[in-house]
C-alpha cells in the first residue's frame, strides 16, 4: 500500500537529526500559524504563487536559495567541526553513514538549490528590464520552471526526515549508487530531485533564449545589449545544451536502479565509465553556467560604480561567446586519473588552458574599467574587487589541476576541493551578492543597509581564506576530499584554522540574514524613489522602483549601447506625452504550482516504490496540462486607466525623498 | 467558419493587436524549436552510449539474431507516411480548411498508432524471449533509445487527439494553428530521429 | 488579416514540396534497407554507404518537410540547429573517442 514506507523512514534513533526535523516542524508550524493568522493566504497565492511576472519569480528564486544555503551551509560547518574534532583517533560525533549523506547533500544542495536559483532568479528580475520587454516569452513555463525547482528542493529536504540521502558524493557514481550498493531511497531521492527540478531549468533556458533574441526593444541590437544580458544569453544556451546530457545520464541510472537495466552495472556489460563521462559532459557546461552570468553582474556594478562605460564590451562579448564554445571541449579533466591515456589527457589538459584565456580577458576588462573611474567603495564593488583577487587565485589553481601529471597527484585531493570552492565562492556567491545588493532597490523600491552589507563581505572573505587557504595546503600534504576521519597529527592544525574559516563564513551569513532584516525594518529611510539609485547605464534603470508589472508604459526606443546613460547625458525627460495604449499581460496561472504538486506526489511516490501513487501523480501532471490547454482566457488587456493610474503613481513616488540619488557618491548607512 | 472563429476570437482586440498575435505563434514556435533541439541532444546522448555498449552482448543475443528488417522496414513506412499526411495537414491549415486538417491529423494518427502497436509487438516477444533490456547491455540500449523514440511519438498522438478534438470543437483558431505548428515541428523531428534509429541501430546492427 | 497573420512564420510548404520529400525519403530509405537485406556479406563500405544515406535523407527531411533553408526568417533556427549539430558532434564524438580510450586502457577482455 505504502511501498518501502514505514514508520522505520524516521530516523528517531539519530538525535540530531530529530532536533533538526523538531525545529524545522516548530518554525513551519509558527510560519503557517503567522500567515494564517494575519490572513495573508489570498495575498501570498494571488499575488506571489501564482504569479506569471518575472520580476516575482526571480525574487521567490533568491529567497529560496537563500533558505536552501543555510542548509547547504549547516551541513558544512558539521564537515568542518567534524574533520577537526575527529582526528588522532577520535570519531567525531559524526558516524561515517551520516557524514557520507553531509557532504552529498551539501555538494548537491549548493549546486542545484542555491548557486543556480541565485543566478536564475537574478536573471529573471533583471534581463526582461535590460532588454525594454514587458515579460519573458513563455511566462505560464517560466512559473512552472520555479515550482518545479521548490518540488527538487522540497524532496532533498523531505530526505532528512523520511529516509535518508544518497551517500555517494554530489554526482552519484555507480556501481555505488547503483541497486546493488545504495539499495536504499537514498539515490532515489537524489534521482528524482534532479529530474524535476531539471525539467524546469530546461524550460527556463527555453524560455530566456527566446525572450532575449526575440523580444528586445526596437534599436537594441545584439551588439547593443547589455553585457549582463549576454552572459545570460550564452549561460540559457548552456543549459539548453547540457541539460539534456544530464536527463538522459540520470534516466539510465534510473533505469539500472528500478528495471534492473545494465548501463552501469558491473555485469552483464555495464560500463561505469560512461556514466562518468556524460555527467561531467554535462557537469562542465554547468558551472559556466554558474559563472558566466556572475561575469556579467561584475560588468554591471564595476561600470556603474566607476561612473564609466565599460571598457572593451567588444571583447567581452567575444570572450563569453568563446568561453560557452570552449565550455564543451574540456570536461574530461574531471576524471584525468579514469585512464583515458595521455593522448586524450592532452588534448583536454591543452583545452582547458586555453579556456582561462578569454576569462583572463574579462578580468583585465573590468581592471580597465575601474582606471581613470571614479570608483565608490559600496558593498556591491567590495564583492566584485573580493571577486577579483579571489577568483584570479582560483583560476591560476585550475590551470594548474589542468596539467594532467600534477592531476594525478592532486585529483579529489583537498586542493581539488579548495579550488572549487574558491571559483565558485569567489566567483557565484560573491557574485550573487553583489547582483543582489546592486538591484535590490530596483526589484523592492528600497535597497539594503550598506554597514550589514559591508560586514557581510568582510566576515565572507576573510573566512574565505581562512576556510580554504589551509585546503590547498593540506592537499599537497596528501590528504584526501570525504573524509569522516582524520589520522594525520601535521593536518590538525590546519583543519583547526579551517574550522574557524567556516566560522566566520557563518558570522557573514548572519550579517546578511540581520541586513535583510534591518532593511526592511528601515524600509522608509532606505527608500528609492528614483529608480535609478546607484546612476545606472542600463535601462531597467529608466523604470520606478519597484517597476511597474507591466515594466514599461511605453517600447524603449533604443539607439546605442547604455541607452539609458545616453538618455540622461541627452536630459531626456522621463515623463512621456505619449497617449498610452492598452497593454497586453498573462494573467496569473494556478496549473504551475498545481503541476508541480503532483509532481511532488510523483517523485515521492517513486522514490518509496509507492507505484499507485506514482500512477496518480503523473496523471495528475498530464491532466493538469491537458485542463490548462482547454483554457483559452489566459491574457487580459490593462486599460490605459490603470496605466495612467500607475504611471501618475510613479511620478508622485519620484517627489518623495529617496535613501539617494544618481548623484551621490557618499553612501548612506 | 474558420474565418468566424478567428474573428470572434479577436472580437475584443483591436489591429493594433494582430501584430502581437502574429507575433505570438512566431515566438511559441521558436521557442518549441529549441525545445526540439534540446530533445536532439538528448537522443545523441542515447545513441552515444548505444554505440559504446552496442557489442555488450553479455552472452546473450546479438543484434543480427533478434532484429528483423523486413518488419522495421514496415514500421519506417508508416512513419514517413506519417510525415507525410501531417504535411498535407498543414496544407489544409494554410487554407483555413478545418475538415481537410481533421481529416489528415486522423490519417496520421493512425499510421502513427500502427507504428506504436509494431513497436510494442516487437518488444513484448522479445521480453517473452527472455530477451529483455535486463539480459545485457546492448539490450539496456536498444530499449532505452527505441522505447525513448516510441515514448515521444506516444505523446505526440496523445497530443495529436487532443488537437483533433479541439480544432473540432472550435475551428482553426490562432491559438490552435500555433499549436499544430508545434506538433508538426515535433512530429517530422521524430521521422528525423527514426532515420538515425534505423541505420545506427537496425541496419547496422544487423551487419555487426 | 488573414494574410498578414499567416505567412510570417509557417510552412511555406506545397503540395509538390512533400511529395517531393515523400519520393526522395522512400528512395534514400529503399536502398540502404536493400543493401543490408540482399547482401550476404556486407564489408565495412556498406556502413559507410547506409550512413551517407541516412545523412542526405535528414537532409531532405529537414528540408521539404520542416522548411529549413537559407531565408532569412528561418535564419535563427538555423543557426540555432547548427549550433545542436556542432555540440552533438563534439559530445559524442569526443564520448566515443574517450571511450574507446578508455576501454583499451582500463577494461579486461
Amino acid at each position: 500500500m505504502l511501498g518501502k514506507l514505514t514508520i522505520e523512514a524516521v530516523p528517531y534513533h539519530e538525535p540530531i537529526i530529530m532536533i533538526v526535523l523538531a525545529a524545522v516542524i516548530l518554525g513551519g508550524a509558527a510560519l503557517v500559524g503567522f500567515i494564517t493568522v494575519k490572513k495573508k493566504w489570498a495575498y501570498l497565492w494571488n499575488e506571489w504563487f501564482t504569479s506569471v511576472d518575472h520580476k516575482k519569480i526571480g525574487m521567490m528564486y533568491i529567497i529560496v536559495a537563500l533558505v536552501m544555503l543555510i542548509r547547504g551551509f549547516s551541513d558544512a560547518i558539521m564537515m568542518r567541526s567534524q574533520q577537526m574534532l575527529a582526528s588522532s583517533g577520535g570519531q567525531g560525533y559524526l558516524p561515517p553513514d551520516h557524514y557520507d549523506q553531509i557532504f552529498t547533500a551539501h555538494g548537491v544542495i549548493m549546486i542545484f538549490f542555491v548557486a543556480m536559483p541565485l543566478v536564475i532568479g537574478l536573471i529573471n528580475v533583471v534581463v526582461p528590464l535590460q532588454i525594454g520587454a514587458r515579460d519573458v516569452a513563455f511566462p505560464f513555463l517560466n512559473s512552472l520552471s520555479f515550482w518545479l525547482f521548490v518540488v527538487g528542493a522540497l524532496l532533498v529536504n523531505i530526505s532528512l526526515g523520511l529516509g535518508e540521502f544518497a551517500k555517494t558524493g554530489w554526482l552519484a557514481y555507480p556501481p555505488l549508487s547503483g541497486a546493488n550498493y545504495s539499495p536504499g531511497v537514498g539515490v532515489d531521492y537524489w534521482i528524482w530531485s534532479l529530474q524535476i527540478s531539471g525539467v524546469g531549468t530546461l524550460l527556463t533556458g527555453v524560455n530566456f533564449i527566446a525572450t532575449i533574441l526575440k523580444m528586445r526593444a526596437p534599436g537594441m541590437s545584439l551588439m547593443k545589449m547589455p553585457v549582463f544580458t549576454w552572459t545570460a544569453l550564452c549561460a540559457n544556451v548552456l543549459i539548453v545544451a547540457a541539460f539534456p546530457i544530464l536527463t538522459a545520464t540520470i534516466a539510465m541510472l534510473t533505469l539500472d536502479r528500478y528495471l534492473d537495466f545494465h548501463f552501469f552495472t558491473n555485469d552483464l556489460g555495464g560500463n561505469m565509465m560512461m556514466y562518468v563521462n556524460l555527467i561531467w559532459a554535462w557537469g562542465h557546461p554547468e558551472v559556466y553556467i554558474l559563472v558566466l552570468p556572475v561575469f556579467g553582474v561584475f560588468s554591471e556594478v564595476i561600470a556603474t560604480f566607476s561612473k564609466k562605460k565599460l571598457f572593451g564590451y567588444t571583447s567581452l562579448v567575444w570572450a563569453t561567446l568563446v568561453i560557452t564554445v570552449l565550455s564543451f571541449i574540456v570536461w574530461l579533466h574531471h576524471y584525468f586519473t579514469m585512464g583515458a591515456g595521455a593522448d586524450v589527457n592532452a588534448f583536454f589538459g591543452i583545452a582547458t588552458m586555453i579556456i582561462s584565456i578569454p576569462t583572463g580577458v574579462k578580468i583585465f576588462n573590468w581592471l580597465f574599467t575601474m582606471y581613470r573611474g571614479r570608483v565608490e567603495m559600496t558593498s556591491p564593488v567590495l564583492w566584485t574587487l573580493g571577486f577579483i583577487v579571489t577568483f584570479t587565485i582560483g583560476g591560476m589553481t585550475g590551470v594548474l589541476l589542468a596539467v594532467p601529471g600534477a592531476n594525478y597527484v592532486l585529483h579529489n585531493s583537498l586542493f581539488l576541493i579548495a579550488h572549487f570552492h574558491n571559483v565558485i565562492i569567489g566567483g557565484v556567491v560573491f557574485g550573487a551578492m553583489a547582483g543582489i545588493t546592486y538591484w535590490f532597490p530596483k526589484a523592492t523600491g528600497f535597497m539594503l543597509c550598506e554597514k550589514w552589507g559591508k560586514r557581510s563581505f568582510w566576515f565572507w572573505i576573510t573566512g574565505f581564506y581562512l576556510a580554504f587557504m589551509p585546503l590547498y595546503i593540506l592537499g599537497f600534504m596528501g590528504m584526501t576530499r570525504r573524509l569522516q576521519h582524520v589520522d594525520n597529527p601535521l593536518w590538525v592544525p590546519y583543519l583547526v584554522v579551517a574550522f574557524i574559516g567556516a566560522v566566520l563564513i557563518l558570522i557573514g551569513i548572519a550579517c546578511t540574514v540581520i541586513q535583510i532584516a534591518v532593511s526592511i525594518k528601515n524600509r522608509k529611510q532606505l527608500q528609492d524613489t528614483t529608480g535609478d539609485i546607484w546612476g545606472g547605464r542600463t535601462l531597467e534603470w529608466s523604470t520606478t522602483s519597484p517597476a511597474p508589472f507591466y515594466n514599461f508604459a511605453h517600447e524603449p526606443q533604443v539607439s546605442e549601447l547604455d541607452e539609458f546613460w545616453e538618455m540622461k547625458e541627452r536630459g531626456i525627460e522621463q515623463e512621456a506625452k505619449k497617449p498610452y495604449a492598452p497593454i497586453h499581460m498573462p494573467r496569473n496561472a494556478a496549473a504551475g504550482v498545481i503541476i508541480s504538486a503532483f509532481s511532488l506526489v510523483f517523485g515521492f511516490a517513486l522514490i518509496w516504490h509507492i507505484w499507485w501513487m506514482a500512477v496518480v501523480g503523473l496523471v495528475g501532471m498530464i491532466a493538469t496540462f491537458i485542463v490548462r490547454s482547454f483554457n483559452y482566457d489566459i491574457d487580459y488587456y490593462v486599460s490605459v486607466e490603470e496605466v495612467e493610474r500607475v504611471e501618475r503613481e510613479g511620478r508622485e513616488r519620484r517627489a518623495l525623498p529617496s535613501a539617494r540619488t544618481p548623484n551621490d557618491t557618499v553612501v548612506q548607512g | 467558419m474558420a474565418n468566424n472563429a478567428m474573428t470572434s476570437h479577436d472580437g475584443a482586440h483591436d489591429a493594433h493587436d494582430d501584430h502581437e498575435h502574429h507575433d505570438t505563434n512566431g515566438l511559441k514556435v521558436f521557442g518549441f524549436w529549441l525545445y526540439l533541439l534540446s530533445d536532439c541532444i538528448l537522443f545523441a546522448m542515447l545513441f552515444a552510449v548505444y554505440v559504446v555498449l552496442s557489442q555488450a552482448y553479455a552472452g546473450g543475443p546479438t543484434g543480427a539474431e533478434i532484429f528483423e528488417l523486413n518488419f522495421v522496414l514496415v514500421e519506417t513506412a508508416l512513419l514517413l507516411a506519417s510525415s507525410f499526411t501531417y504535411g498535407l495537414a498543414m496544407l489544409g491549415m494554410n487554407r483555413g480548411d478545418s475538415s481537410a486538417v481533421i481529416k489528415w491529423l486522423m490519417i496520421t494518427f493512425a499510421c502513427g498508432a500502427g507504428f506504436i502497436a509494431m513497436e510494442i509487438y516487437e518488444f513484448y516477444h522479445l521480453i517473452v524471449n527472455g530477451q529483455g533490456p535486463d539480459k545485457s547491455a546492448f539490450l539496456s540500449a536498444f530499449f532505452t533509445l527505441v522505447g525513448t523514440h516510441g515514448l515521444h511519438v506516444t505523446a505526440g498522438l496523445i497530443w495529436m487527439a487532443l488537437l483533433i478534438f479541439q480544432v473540432k470543437k472550435k475551428g482553426l483558431t490562432e491559438v490552435h494553428r500555433g499549436r499544430l505548428m508545434m506538433l508538426s515541428l515535433f512530429w517530422h523531428f521524430l521521422d528525423v530521429i527514426w532515420i538515425c534509429v534505423f541505420t545506427v541501430v537496425y541496419l547496422t546492427g544487423v551487419m555487426l | 488579416m488573414s494574410h498578414s497573420n499567416n505567412d510570417h512564420n509557417d510552412n511555406h510548404g506545397s503540395v509538390k514540396q512533400y511529395v517531393t520529400g515523400l519520393i526522395l525519403s522512400i528512395i534514400l530509405t529503399i536502398i540502404p534497407f536493400g543493401m543490408v537485406m540482399m547482401m550476404d556479406d556486407p564489408g565495412v563500405g556498406v556502413i559507410w554507404a547506409i550512413y551517407g544515406f541516412a545523412i542526405a535523407q535528414v537532409f531532405v527531411q529537414l528540408y521539404f518537410f520542416l522548411h529549413l533553408d537559407g531565408s532569412k526568417e528561418q535564419s535563427w533556427n538555423v543557426m540555432a540547429m547548427l549550433f545542436t549539430v556542432v555540440i552533438v558532434a563534439i559530445v559524442v564524438g569526443g564520448s566515443i573517442w574517450i571511450m574507446i580510450e578508455l576501454n583499451q586502457n582500463m577494461m579486461p577482455i
